[in-house]
């Protein structure tokens, strides 16, 4: 609530405001009390947080393993699969969140003036403490099946900081185009299921045909499952670079998902002011 | 009551060009688009590529200027959909205004409504600081002031209570005793004053006493004539998002009556009692002594009610009445043509004006009209009746808590 210059004023609410003390108090504010909301919010509460990805996990591995009998030549499978279910589903959870997250928050963004990014990024913060906590069920997992720490996990943070990064970009985009086009919602119900098998989740990069595994490689996701392989549960699985090529090739899916961080925020900031009066 | 009462003449304009001022608005515009078909998907988009540029225009807001003072109590009335929200919501910063400039001197309050975002789910205790961080305070702030908001709003028992087992003045209690910890110069505030109950309002009309003293401006958005009166220093009233009228709070709140029920005072297309009418009435209206068209008319003073009507047949002897309406619908006062004039016979194609002359002692509020014609053929049959069709709205300085406010003396003897 500081006094901003009046010049700003009347073109309308931007998305980031002068004031960052304001703006980091109020995310966080949101992530929390939305958090809050689910962990108290039903009987199981925090459970089914943790429910769904294990559930997916559930299923999938029965499947692969003992009706496909897919995994049996990937070292650690079950490991893999769930770690990689985690990560995909913090960013299928942001993204898919993002995008009515606006929409939702209608209420505030029509009566406050506060900067409307706080909505997005408050998404995205929720999303991380759900990441968190199912991390913690990732390591447990990972160290009851006998892998040893090494210090290559600690890799695991850039590369998640990376996903958040392209999960912020993506829910930033989604959240301003759905104000104005309302079937953004189910497009991309429909892309994310794409980008799941798209994705390494149920399988790794090097059981891909060598054709199309560089290709692969470019989605942001891929790189990041296939290196998260190698760091946390398989030193002798590939590297990313490896994967794709070269690690001079790396910058293919790290320039996708600057471009989208970048997209994400340009489309943000053009919409913002008028995001309240669209709604 | 008693608090109006206490602040004699001060409901006065107070000039805002005398002192500094903290909110000013110059030649304010601001346009909705508003498309015919409305291409909100993309699927529709992409099908109708060059027809989506068809919209109609809204003028929520059209060149609106005024000037309000530090320190001023401002009130912003106005039909609904005549711009008020609008107009705070663009002061605000919420929604960008097409042109003009708006300047506000001083911290700015940046909601404008009570208790939003309060989420059902969550206890008192978490909505209030969810609610004093949106509002700008931070956490520790919020934490301090935590006891002093539960406790104005009364609510000490209730602060681990959901807010969706809360009644519906105890969470625009705790909204009010909210939004009062803000520090801001300025507030804009959308229909505050239709809080809580007696007690809890006396408090919120002491908190603003408080605010006048402290000298901050407050702009504010009703519907009920009375807290502007009461609150107050000065009003603006909107209509189509154009100024229609800025100044002294009782001359703003009797131009709203006016443009409220004018358009029905004005009226005279009333319902048609049946096809085959025998005659008919063309325009019900009140005016004064001096023949002016009024709806306002003050308490004491002659009004006259007049209908204006046309004879399709020949009809001798035609009764009138007209009743005089309460809000509450009740009748309060009939006035009869029979016995005190005759009329005498009218012929098919004849118009005539009915002029009902009355001391005006209703008691203060709004009245609607009813007039009717008729004649004994041999019962009474009626010609024509349009229920409602006008309205008059009786000023007066006190309220007597009767129907009728009747002329009248008082003794005392003695014994």
């Amino acid at each position: 609530m500081s006094a901003q210059p009046a010049a700003g004023r009347y073109r309308g609410p931007s998305a980031v405001g002068g004031d960052l003390h304001r703006f980091v108090n109020l995310t966080t504010t949101l992530a929390v009390s939305d958090f809050k909301l689910r962990f108290f919010g039903s009987a199981l509460g925090y459970l089914w947080t943790l429910m769904r990805p294990l559930m997916l996990f559930g299923v999938l591995y029965l499947v692969f393993t003992e009706v496909v009998r897919f995994g049996d030549n990937v070292k650690n499978y079950p490991v893999y699969l769930l770690a990689a279910i985690v990560l995909f589903t913090f960013y299928g959870e942001t993204s898919t969140r993002g995008v009515t997250s606006l929409v939702e928050r209608e209420n505030l963004l029509r009566k406050i003036r506060f900067p409307r990014l706080v909505i997005p990024l408050a998404v995205t913060l929720h999303s991380m403490f759900n990441l968190g906590l199912n991390l913690i069920v990732v390591f447990a997992f990972v160290l009851a099946s006998g892998i040893s720490p090494r210090v290559s996990w600690l890799e695991l943070i850039p590369l998640v900081a990376l996903l958040v990064v392209f999960a912020t970009g993506t829910a930033m985009l989604l959240s301003a185009l759905y104000v104005r086009y309302r079937d953004m919602q189910p497009i991309w119900e429909v892309v994310l299921q794409i980008l799941f098998y798209a994705s390494p989740v149920i399988y790794v990069t090097s059981a891909l045909p060598d054709s199309i595994e560089r290709e692969a490689m470019a989605n942001p996701l891929t790189a990041i499952l296939t290196q998260m392989r190698h760091a946390l549960i398989d030193p002798s699985a590939p590297t990313a670079a490896d994967a794709i090529g070269g690690g001079v090739r790396l910058l293919i899916p790290l320039a996708i998902v600057a471009v989208t961080f970048a997209l994400g925020t340009w489309v943000f900031m053009r919409e913002a002011p008028r995001i309240a009066e669209n709604l | 009551m008693s608090l109006a009462a206490s602040r004699p003449g001060e409901t006065t304009a107070r000039p805002a060009a005398g002192g500094p001022s903290a909110v000013t608005a110059i030649g304010v515009s601001k346009a909705f688009r508003l498309p015919h078909q409305r291409y909100s998907t993309l699927k529709e988009r992409a099908l109708h590529p060059f027809s989506s540029s068809t919209y109609d225009t809204l003028q929520a807001l059209g060149d609106v200027s005024f000037d309000v003072g530090v320190g001023e109590f401002f009130g912003i009335v106005g039909r609904n959909g005549s711009g008020k929200s609008t107009l705070l919501k663009c002061l605000a910063g919420i929604y960008g205004v097409d042109s003009g400039e708006i300047r506000i001197d001083g911290r700015l309050s940046p909601f404008i409504e009570l208790g939003v975002g309060f989420n059902p789910d969550l206890t008192a205790r978490d909505n209030v600081m969810l609610n004093a961080i949106m509002l700008g305070l931070t956490r520790r702030e919020a934490r301090r002031r935590f006891d002093e908001i539960i406790e104005f709003a009364e609510l000490q028992e209730f602060v681990d209570m959901k807010l969706k087992n809360y009644s519906s003045g105890m969470s625009v209690r705790l909204g009010f005793s909210v939004a009062i910890q803000v520090d801001a110069d300025v507030l804009l505030v959308d229909e505050v004053l239709a809080v809580g109950d007696a007690s809890f309002q006396r408090k919120c009309f002491d908190e603003f006493d408080r605010m006048r003293s402290e000298r901050r401006t407050i702009l504010f958005v009703t519907h009920d004539m009375n807290s502007v009166e009461r609150f107050c220093d000065r009003a603006m009233l909107l209509e189509q998002g154009s100024m229609i009228a800025l100044g002294a709070p009782d001359e703003v709140a009797r131009g709203y009556n006016e443009v409220n029920f004018g358009q029905l005072a004005s009226g005279g297309e009333g319902s048609e009692l049946g096809a085959q009418l025998d005659a008919r009435i063309l325009k019900t209206w009140c005016e004064n002594t001096a023949g002016e068209r009024i709806v306002v008319a003050p308490q004491g003073e002659t009004c006259i009610a007049c209908i204006e009507v046309e004879f399709l047949k020949a009809i001798e002897e035609p009764l009138f009445v007209m009743s005089f309406r309460n809000e509450a619908r009740q009748p309060i006062f009939k006035a009869h043509s029979a016995g005190q004039i005759v009329a005498g016979a009218f012929d098919a194609g004849d118009k005539a004006t009915i002029r009902f002359s009355f001391e005006n002692f209703l008691a203060p509020g709004r009245y609607t009209l009813t007039p009717e014609m008729a004649i004994w053929d041999p019962d009474y049959r009626l010609l024509d009746l349009r229920d409602d069709v006008a309205a008059l709205i009786v000023e007066a300085a006190n309220r007597s808590g009767g129907v009728a406010d009747l002329p009248h003396r008082v003794e005392i003897e003695r014994s």
